[in-house]
């Protein structure tokens, strides 16, 4: 797949396949087109995809809008959360629940089995009840966003979870909890990627297969051992070998 | 003064009619008012605070008015069922611009309150009535009050007394109902004694398809340490144009909120005047709209803080889809000896189309050197990364396009403070951006 942000090339040729219950980790240094894969799996406006398709069960993901790419599985723990100010927390993901069960033929959800759903799931990341009630993301802090990132995903039981630097600007007890999370809610039939810098996320999450992204391609690809040898080395290793430096 | 000429003409030709239909209170101000309407005429285009607004034209058409005040075959109480839910209130009508007293309901009201028609308590309580009548709204100030002053024959009075609160809402519906395009010329008064409490609910409706004009004056006295609220919801018609002005008074420690909701309407022009004459007095004016098609919401206001130590807050919000046309003028004026004052001004608006408009012109006038003020302005679009974001979890886009809309209003509500009010009115105004109002179920009114 190639993919161009604001007419320049980002993704140069990725090849990339995740099975059912497994966990891939994607690393690499700033730039190298990270968050651009994120966004263009699912389908932010702002990226074009040049060449290559996205299949994701049987289906060609860019081929749908956002929403549909949402309602078949796909989730994205953003790198950055966004503030809607005026949105509760609580409409927010009714709305969202409800377009997933309308999507499977399935009845909205009654408020009393949403409250009770809501309370579960908020108990994984140990999201404050008062969090809940107030607008999305709005005043949150950068751990509560990302907390509250892996708590629409345990309401949405995606098929395929992306996490983007869902490390970043956490603390080391942050960390754990949103891991913690991320863990519980691993099952045979769905994946994760999980994009990162830093090979202290992985202590968490354990990875099947690491990759590493550079310059918009994959340029290796190994098993958990790759992710402690880049922490170790840095990435200057593979540039050389390269033969960018 | 081609447009001017036939109201000129037609109180010379009816001007005993007018009258006979009306009491002496209101009949003192009409011979002032004619000379200031003569004097003034409609506000032009060429005068900035009417710079959108096209006023002649709005009253160039032949409208009927009803000087020998006819019965309209109407029964407000077996049409109207829009009562907000879980809100007991003290109901009454205004049918076009005549109070209706053929049946009143069953009095709530504490010892001593009035609320009823002008005309009748006018006639009742005189002293009282000449006392206020026409102070907070002198003719002289524009040619729509003096047109108003001239032609009004009845209106809606809410007095209570000293020490008096009145916990039931009283609500006041306007109801426009005719089979020809008909003119009516409201007013309402309001009249808190010291340390009075009440909360006035306006809803104005439109029954007919025909062509509705309204100029509307609406006078709220609060005197030390009163509290009012003033809702004031118009779901009229894309037909419908309403000229009206609110003057407010507050004299010390008096609290008045004024919030001004227009779901449905065809051209609004909404003057809010405001003064402050007493310390410590503290005043919340804010309103929005729901505009598409080619509807128009125009706001002016003017907030005066003459004396030190008041507060006034204000917010004002407009959304516009089609080809709508928005307009706010603010001013708030902070005179010489008004030290202390803290006066919050904002206005922010979406527009949702190329073709709409919005005009915003924001004014701080400051003659005190230790104040706190501000002013912001901001006319946009739905922000495009929260649209993605709720998309992203699953939510179709329009759909994100309708929440997002709904919380850009919702702070506006949030200033309601009566919960069950609170409730219906963002029920409405997402059943208003989903296009499914603009009317309320199960009243003839609402078909």
């Amino acid at each position: 797949m190639h993919a161009n942000v604001n007419g320049k090339e980002i993704l140069k040729g990725i090849n990339l396949s995740v099975k059912a219950g497994e966990v891939h980790a994607i690393m690499g240094p700033n730039g190298s087109g990270k968050s651009t894969l994120s966004s263009v799996l699912v389908g932010n406006p702002a990226f074009e995809v040049t060449e290559g398709e996205v299949i994701f069960n049987g289906k060609n993901l860019l081929d749908l809008s956002p929403e549909d790419r949402s309602r078949e599985g796909i989730f994205l723990s953003f790198q950055y959360p966004v503030e809607i100010p005026g949105v509760s927390m609580v409409n927010f993901m009714r709305a969202a629940l409800n377009e997933h069960r309308k999507y499977n033929g399935l009845e909205p959800v009654s408020a009393t089995d949403f409250l009770k759903l809501m309370r579960e799931k908020r108990a994984i990341v140990e999201l404050d009840n008062k969090l809940a009630s107030r607008s999305v993301n709005e005043g949150f802090s950068g751990g509560e966003k990302k907390r509250n990132e892996i708590f629409q995903m345990a309401m949405l039981e995606p098929k395929l979870a992306i996490l983007d630097e869902t490390d970043s600007g956490l603390d080391i007890d942050a960390l754990r909890i949103v891991a913690h999370g991320v863990n519980q809610l691993r099952t045979p039939e769905n994946a994760a990627i999980v994009i990162t810098h830093y090979q202290r996320l992985l202590d968490y999450i354990k990875p099947d297969v690491v990759h590493v992204l550079y310059k918009g391609r994959i340029v290796k690809t190994a098993g958990p051992e790759l992710a402690l040898e880049l922490e170790e080395k840095g990435y200057d290793w593979i540039k050389k070998e390269m033969g960018d430096e | 003064m081609k447009a001017e000429q036939q109201y000129i003409d037609l109180f010379a030709q009816c001007e005993d009619l007018v009258c006979r239909h009306s009491t002496p209170v209101m009949n003192a101000l009409r011979a002032d008012a004619l000379a200031n309407f003569e004097r003034l005429g409609f506000p032009s285009a060429r005068s900035e605070d009417y710079k959108y607004t096209d006023v002649a034209q709005a009253f160039a058409p032949d409208y009927g008015l009803n000087i020998n005040r006819v019965a309209i075959p109407v029964n407000p109480y077996d049409v109207f069922r829009c009562d907000v839910p879980n809100l007991s209130t003290s109901l009454y009508f205004v049918v076009n611009d005549t109070f209706y007293d053929k049946e009143l309901p069953k009095a709530h009201l504490p010892e001593g309150v009035y609320a009823g028609g002008l005309k009748a308590f006018t006639e009742q309580y005189p002293e009282i009535a000449s006392k206020y009548y026409g102070k907070a709204a002198p003719s002289s100030k524009d040619g729509i009050i003096a047109l108003n002053t001239m032609l009004a024959q009845d209106g809606f009075v809410v007095y209570v007394p000293k020490n008096v609160v009145v916990e039931r809402p009283i609500q006041l519906v306007n109801i426009f109902r005719n089979d020809v395009d008909t003119m009516a010329n409201r007013r309402v008064l309001v009249i808190m004694e010291p340390h009075s409490e009440a909360k006035l609910l306006v809803c104005d409706h439109s029954i007919d398809d025909v062509k509705f004009l309204a100029t509307q004056v609406v006078e709220i006295f609060a005197e030390e340490g009163a509290r009012f609220d003033y809702y004031d919801l118009e779901e009229s018609s894309v037909s419908t144009t309403r000229f009206s002005s609110v003057h407010v008074r507050q004299a010390a420690s008096t609290n008045v909120l004024v919030n001004g909701i227009t779901l449905t309407n065809g051209l609004t022009r909404n003057n809010y005047y405001v003064e402050l004459n007493g310390e410590y007095a503290e005043s919340t004016l804010c309103g929005m709209s729901v505009l598409d098609k080619e509807q128009q919401m125009d706001t002016y206001s003017h907030i005066t803080h003459a004396v030190p130590n008041c507060t006034s807050n204000e917010l004002f919000k407009n959304v516009l889809n089609d080809h709508a046309v928005g307009v706010f003028s603010g001013r708030i004026l902070v005179k010489e000896d008004a030290q202390k004052t803290a006066a919050y001004q904002t206005n922010r608006n979406l527009c949702a189309t190329r073709e709409a408009r919005m005009y915003s012109k924001p004014q701080l006038e400051i003659y005190a050197d230790d104040v706190k003020c501000s002013h912001g302005m901001t006319t946009g679009q739905l922000d495009e990364n929260a649209l993605f974001y709720m998309q992203s979890r699953g939510i179709p886009r329009d759909e994100a396009r309708m929440l997002l809309s709904v919380a850009f209003t919702s702070d506006v509500i949030d200033h309601v403070r009566l919960e069950a009010l609170k409730d219906r009115l963002h029920k409405l105004v997402e059943k208003r951006f989903r296009g499914e109002l603009a009317k309320c179920a199960g009243c003839r009114i609402c078909k």
